[in-house]
């Protein structure tokens, strides 16, 4: 057995070693993010996919096998990985991106964060005392995100360093004229009432100005009772919400049953990168969120 | 507020100097002011008000980034205490046993008292001592007794993939080895865990894993401890006990489906390690002790298959999960007894002793709808192959003894439970139990199980 691990130990080492760096992102806006500031000098992996609940993942092999490589951990933050990340960064064996060590890096450190609870108590549902971890849906976050991660990125490549803050310079210009090109699409939806799945678009809404009508599950992370949406759907009478917004992971199932009854569209808006045809990079990602809000008479 | 006071004292000062009409005038102009400021005021008071009750609150990221990395990793320990009890019926049967095993004794929470009971209440306590140190401590709690299941040290910092672990732990040998009670599927062990550890095998000593920088997951172990526990004994000497070796393969095959295997090799040695025995004396059987003094070497093959559709496991999952296993064994057969009849008196040696055991479980669990899953598993063990002296060993033992019958216990159960979210879970388990030749136990089990505290991170 030892000499079969040592076999393998010198194999591994005798492999060339591959000269981008490597990046481990939680989530695919941040593999989006990274690879907009890293260009060809990087390779992005994503833990996860649009389909998939973030807060829900197993800490799966594979997701332990590519922590092991990676010279650089990009995500949320905010507990949001609370359920697998710890287990996967431990099992992976790799010293650089444990946390506090410059290869870990939480975006959600980087931007004022939302609904701080002021109580933590489980009997308050999943709540998170950082704040709503969901915070890419507001391209403002994205930009405060992207500074210092281009200077984390110079940090663990120095030799490319000015290479990244010069992709990051350009991708904020370009960033700032689409934040303003998207502002003034969405100013129509300034002021209406829009009901919620979970909490996952609070930083969207309160971008845009869109008031949050309620939302489907009654405590984040519980699922939706009857008592509960009965009681929503008299608030998104009364309210007069104008639709249902859910992420592509969250179940219909609940949303279908007020849309019928309220007589409101139910919209699946991206969430993030991957999270529709059109939603393919950062960019398109907003495109398509605002596309789809509007859409609605 | 300033301002009023302000106000105020200028208006006063005015006072002496204004002419009557004058001061009329000022009066109501004052008294005016006076009153919008205070509508002005209440306003900014009720806003105050409203925004400090408001749950949405703000926090600028400079306090985020004084704070730390994740709450995980921060200061304060992780604390979770795991409560479990349940309602059993079962069969009432004297001294459980599973026929034609050595019985593992010692180690084991119970699991066959009757009627309501309570499980141990494990206390987890675990964090980040430095960046490159961790510590965990794993405490099982019931009347007057604190067991300490693992106390480990674990190292963040090594680095290129190593990771070392020092103290108390649960050996990484198999698959469910590794697993505390309240992650189990069904609400006891497999039969054929039981037979080879009691309820689990914990090291007291050190493992070295290793993951291979390869995107198909592989990992190697070793690790080395006293070996007190279960097939081994306490020996009191100053080289290990037993020694392990562990190596798993894993991945992913599109979205929905992940996999790990595994192969695991234990070798332990044992010193007079007791059992209860009948002997053969004329005046009628007494209970004696038998006792095995030698090598015990285990090999445990495991596979888990887990799919979810697009990797989503909260609404539908399943979950395919086998482990099979060969236990070697080779040393000496004692029998010991004070009775003055017994033919064991004083301790007998009764020769050699060989044995080859196989057995395993297959299970399956399917979570067919949000909150609810459903789960069948297989229990089945081979006595297998014995090799003794008969003409010895039955001179002092009854041949009738359960240890050399030939019997291939069996078990099936099957369980439905119920979890609100991952800190709370009810479970209903029916199981025909046939561990023990000549007995069928119908056993039916209702199980809670509930987790206060830290978020339960759990491995694959």
């Amino acid at each position: 057995m030892f000499r079969t691990i040592f076999l393998i130990a010198s194999l591994a080492a005798a492999l060339p070693l591959r000269a981008e760096l490597r990046v481990f992102a939680c989530e695919p806006e941040w593999a989006a993010l990274a690879q907009e500031l890293g260009g060809d000098k990087l390779s992005a992996y994503s833990a996860t996919h649009a389909l998939q609940d973030p807060h829900r993942i197993e800490a799966r092999p594979s997701l332990i096998a590519r922590a092991r490589s990676a010279r650089l951990v990009v995500c949320t933050g905010a507990e949001l990985e609370a359920g697998w990340l710890p287990p996967v960064l431990r099992e992976s064996g790799n010293a650089a991106v444990q946390p506090g060590r410059p290869g870990y890096f939480e975006a959600a450190q980087f931007v004022t964060r939302l609904e701080i609870p002021t109580k933590l108590d489980r009997s308050e549902g999943d709540v998170h005392a950082a704040g709503n971890p969901h915070i890419q849906l507001d391209p403002r976050n994205l930009l405060a995100v992207a500074g210092p991660l281009a200077q984390r990125l110079g940090e663990l490549d120095p030799a490319n360093a000015a290479y990244y803050a010069e992709r990051q310079q350009a991708f904020a210009q370009r960033m700032r004229a689409a934040v303003a090109r998207w502002e003034k699409e969405a100013a129509p939806l300034r002021g209406s009432r829009v009901v919620a799945q979970h909490k996952s678009f609070s930083y969207l809404f309160r971008w845009l100005g869109i008031v949050e009508a309620g939302t489907l599950e009654p405590k984040p992370g519980i699922e939706p009772g009857s008592a509960h949406l009965a009681q929503l759907l008299k608030q998104a009478r009364t309210e007069q919400a104008r639709l249902i917004v859910r992420t592509p992971y969250d179940s219909p199932r609940p949303g279908e049953w007020l849309a019928e009854r309220a007589g409101i569209p139910l919209v699946t808006l991206p969430f993030t990168v991957g999270g529709s045809d059109k939603a393919q990079d950062l960019f398109g990602l907003f495109d398509e969120t605002i596309a789809k809000l509007k859409g609605v008479p | 507020m300033f301002r009023i006071a302000l106000l105020a004292v200028a208006a006063t000062l005015a006072l002496p100097v204004a002419a009557d009409d004058d001061l009329k005038a000022l009066r109501e102009e004052v008294a005016q002011m006076k009153k919008a400021y205070e509508q002005r005021i209440d306003a900014l008071e009720q806003r105050l008000a409203a925004a400090e009750d408001a749950p949405q609150k703000s926090q600028s990221p400079q306090d985020g980034a004084a704070r730390g990395a994740a709450a995980a990793g921060g200061f304060n320990p992780e604390v979770s205490l795991i409560l479990q009890g349940q309602y059993r019926r079962l069969k009432e049967v004297p001294e459980r046993s599973i026929t034609g095993t050595w019985p593992a004794g010692g180690h084991g929470h119970g699991g066959d008292e009757r009627g309501f009971s309570l499980d141990h209440s494990e206390l987890v306590v675990s964090a980040n001592i430095n960046p490159y140190f961790r510590g965990l401590m794993n405490v099982a709690l019931k009347d007057g007794e604190a067991e300490v299941e693992e106390a480990y040290f674990q190292t963040l910092g090594l680095g290129r993939g190593f990771t070392l672990k020092g103290g108390r732990f649960l050996s990484g040998i198999g698959y469910l080895n590794e697993q505390h009670p309240h992650a189990w599927d069904f609400a006891d062990a497999p039969l054929m865990v039981k037979a080879l550890f009691g309820e689990h095998y914990g090291q007291d000593g050190l493992q070295l894993k290793w993951v291979a920088p390869t995107d198909l997951f592989m990992e190697f172990g070793a690790e080395l401890g006293r070996g007190a526990g279960f097939p081994g004994t306490e020996r009191n000497k100053n080289s290990a006990g037993a020694s392990a070796l562990f190596a798993h393969v894993g991945g992913d095959v599109g979205r929905s489906h992940a996999w790990r295997a595994g192969l695991s090799w234990l070798t332990t040695r044992a010193r007079e390690r007791e059992a209860h025995f009948e002997d053969t004396d004329a005046a009628g059987p007494n209970e004696v002790e038998g006792l095995f003094t030698g090598r015990s070497r285990t090999l445990i093959a495991d596979f888990v298959w887990k799919w979810a559709p697009d990797g989503n496991p909260k609404q539908r999952n399943l979950k395919l999960q086998a482990e099979l296993f060969r236990r070697s064994e080779s040393g000496d057969l004692a029998c010991g007894s004070e009775v003055a009849t017994s033919p064991c008196l004083g301790g007998v040696g009764l020769g050699r002793l060989r044995s080859a055991q196989t057995g395993g479980y297959a299970q399956a669990v399917w979570q067919f709808m949000p909150q609810w899953r459903i789960g069948y598993r297989y229990d089945w063990l081979n006595s297998g192959s014995k090799r003794y002296d008969p003409a010895t060993v039955f001179a002092a033992l009854d041949p009738a003894n359960a240890y050399f019958t030939s019997y291939r216990p069996k078990r099936h159960s099957l369980m439905v439970d119920w979890s609100q979210d991952e800190f709370s879970r009810l479970r209903l388990q029916f199981a025909r139990d046939r561990a023990m030749q000549g007995v069928t136990d119908n056993q039916v089990t209702l199980q809670y199980i509930m987790s206060l505290g830290a978020h339960g991170a759990h491995k694959f």
